[in-house]
């Protein structure tokens, strides 16, 4: 398997900006990976999705979101609900399954909801966002509210008839919906070319009449630079846009994946290009010293111990409120 | 008033776009086609196509859309042209109308109302005519009416356009066409079945088109001098058990009529919770009459052959009654 094009680096990105680019995909690292650990000492059960090498597109993307703009997400959903601003706590409470937890404990990795930062899902049935975010930009165009929608979205959905559907009303309607499909190749353990004939993503959203782009998902200021330049000609309205982020999954599908479908190598070749390290190298270059570095690397450190601390005294939901939030009381 | 069912139902739709800036009605055909059984018809003059969406052939997309407009604010009402077709909208109906607010911890509810329609009866055979809405009633998180009457077909939309959880509301194919006087105009519970008939012999309990075939099946009976107390259930989900099991204490003996077919059906459940509340105020076992087990047929006589119908409402209730 021959690794995509890739854009050339976009120029150094500098100050300010860089360090807070750094420290939200750190966060996501370091979350994830103490999720991992957490996991294998049981405290984290069900499925977890590990979005460890994909960090640069939730973190880039969310960048040009505004507090008011939406984001409809996948099962593999922690990185784009911290990088929303989710709490550490309020995530890692919702992995242990506890009250205090973003979803009250009841929907666990794959279902993070946040009414405050507008997060709807954490939805893990592949494709069944789509209609959900084209459904919340008709809301706020039938209000006239200059908001956009992201949804994002892997590879495997495009399979699925919802993505064609939704590709399709989005563009008839002229919907601000921005489409960000996160192709890291395989659906599962099936790739790319094995479940589509054509394997150029992009080229379907184009077919829709939509403004259609693929970006670098290795590198956070191209994901960034997309993004904005999407977001704001949705803002202006001119119906939906999607971009294809090619990116890649360092971790197993899940925490039961024993990774029979792809060689070791082509995993190493893409660690090569690590989000996070090629963002600190260029960072680097820019003038941002170790010590800034190393300091980033602690405050993350630390955020990641109270969470685990956090989740660890948050308390569970009495047995007695097991019916609840089913509906909505009513008067 | 003389109306019909259909302009029983189209009254209730102006009236909740006129009053509620919010409601918009979308799916297949509903403006400029007017509706698949032209429940819609004139809306799309009256309130532009902003409020009078077609839709793509897309059911899981516009169902979809639907719940995303209601989590946005909207008070969406979504037209599936039958049941048959909501089958392509299962993943949404199923997977996020109702477990969204459970999953996201109480944060989002979902005010979304669907319409579609259900039953047999009109020669549509088995892609167009089936009676899906026992399964939707296993559903936590949705709620499930079904309007036999002139009154309810115009009264459960705003109920239900007020509800904050998504509501579905089956249309029955054969009643859009029923006529009759409708008094009150104004909106409607969907908590309560309805006694449509009182009697003390036998407690049948129905719901949709089937409620009409009961009540003929009543007259037969009368004659006979059998009295059978009518229970409408208008609301599959959540059932109300308070006032069939207060009609069963009283008759003694219970019939079920579900145009489901029997096995895994909501007359299932309701003979098990009649069972299991009430086992010993029976008098006799349950009798449940339902579709037959086939996809519904073409030809009218195998259709007939395959529905409930009075003669055979009135069979069960005369071995209810061990007079067959």
């Amino acid at each position: 398997m021959t690794l995509p094009v890739t854009t050339p680096p976009s120029s150094p990105a500098r100050g300010e900006h860089d360090r807070t680019l750094l420290r939200e995909m750190l966060r996501i690292r370091r979350f994830e990976e103490k999720c991992a650990e957490l996991y294998s000492a049981g405290k984290i059960r069900g499925f977890l999705h590990l979005y460890i090498g994909e960090e640069a597109v939730a973190v880039g993307a969310m960048q040009a979101l505004t507090p008011d703009d939406a984001v409809v997400a996948t099962y593999r959903e922690h990185g784009h609900a911290l990088a929303r601003g989710i709490s550490a706590n309020a995530l890692m409470a919702e992995m242990y399954g506890k009250q205090e937890g973003c979803s009250h404990g009841r929907g666990g990795s794959m279902h993070v909801f946040d009414a405050a930062t507008r997060f709807y899902g954490g939805n893990a049935i592949v494709g069944g966002g789509l209609p959900v975010a084209v459904g919340l930009a008709l809301a706020d165009k039938l209000q006239q509210r200059p908001r956009v929608t992201a949804c994002f979205f892997g590879d495997g959905a495009v399979a699925e008839g919802e993505f064609h559907e939704s590709l399709n009303l989005a563009a008839l309607w002229k919907l601000p919906v921005l489409f960000l499909c996160e192709n890291n190749l395989y659906a599962m353990g099936t790739r790319l070319d094995r479940a589509q004939a054509e394997t150029d993503i992009s080229a379907k959203a184009r077919a829709y009449r939509m403004p259609a782009e693929w970006t670098d998902g290795m590198d956070v200021a191209a994901v960034e630079a997309a993004v904005r330049q999407a977001a704001e000609s949705i803002r202006k309205g001119n119906g939906p846009a999607f971009i294809e982020c090619r990116t890649y999954r360092f971790r197993a599908h899940s925490m039961f994946d024993p990774e029979l479908y792809r060689d070791k190598a082509e995993v190493e070749l893409w660690k090569k290009r690590d989000p996070i390290a090629a963002h600190i190298a260029r960072i680097k270059a820019a003038g941002v010293s170790d010590d800034e570095i190393a300091a980033t690397e602690r405050d993350v450190s630390d955020e990641i111990a109270r969470c685990v601390a956090f989740a660890e005294s948050a308390g569970w939901e009495p047995v007695e409120n097991l019916l609840t939030d089913v509906y909505t009381p009513r008067p | 008033m003389k109306t019909t069912y259909r302009e029983a139902l189209r009254s209730a739709l102006r009236e909740a776009l006129a009053k509620d800036p919010r409601v918009f009605l979308m799916g297949e055909d509903v403006g400029r086609y007017g509706g698949t059984y032209a429940v819609s018809k004139g809306l799309l003059a009256e309130f532009g196509p902003e409020r009078i969406r077609d839709t793509p052939l897309s059911e899981s997309t516009f169902v979809g859309a639907g719940i995303g407009a209601a989590l946005g604010g909207m008070r969406p009402i979504v037209e599936v042209m039958t049941v048959n077709f909501s089958l392509l909208a299962l993943d949404q109906i199923v997977n996020n109308a109702a477990t969204i607010r459970h999953m996201s911890g109480g944060q989002f509810s979902i005010p979304l109302v669907i319409r579609m329609a259900t039953g047999a009866g009109r020669q549509l055979a088995a892609q167009h005519a089936h009676s899906l809405e026992g399964w939707y009633a296993h559903i936590p998180g949705i709620r499930v009416v079904t309007p036999a009457t002139l009154e309810d077909a115009r009264g459960m939309l705003w109920t239900a356009l007020e509800d904050p959880d998504p509501v579905l509301i089956f249309e029955h194919q054969t009643l859009y066409n029923m006529e009759g006087t409708l008094d009150g105009e104004g909106p409607v519970d969907i908590d309560r079945a309805a006694i449509r008939r009182p009697g003390k012999d036998v407690t049948v309990i129905t719901y949709g088109a089937n409620l009409w075939k009961t009540l003929e099946a009543a007259e037969m009976l009368a004659r006979e001098g059998i009295d059978i107390e009518v229970i409408d259930l208008r609301t599959l989900r959540p059932l109300d058990m308070t006032t069939i099991i207060g009609s069963v204490q009283k008759t003694r003996r219970a019939a079920v009529v579900d145009e489901g077919w029997k096995s895994g059906s909501l007359s299932a459940e309701i003979a098990a919770r009649i069972v299991e509340t009430a086992f010993y105020d029976l008098d006799a076992p349950i009798a449940r009459v339902c579709t037959a087990e086939v996809p519904i047929p073409y030809p009218k006589h195998l259709e007939d052959a395959a529905l409930p119908q009075p003669h055979s409402i009135a069979t069960a209730v005369r071995q209810v009654l061990a007079r067959a």
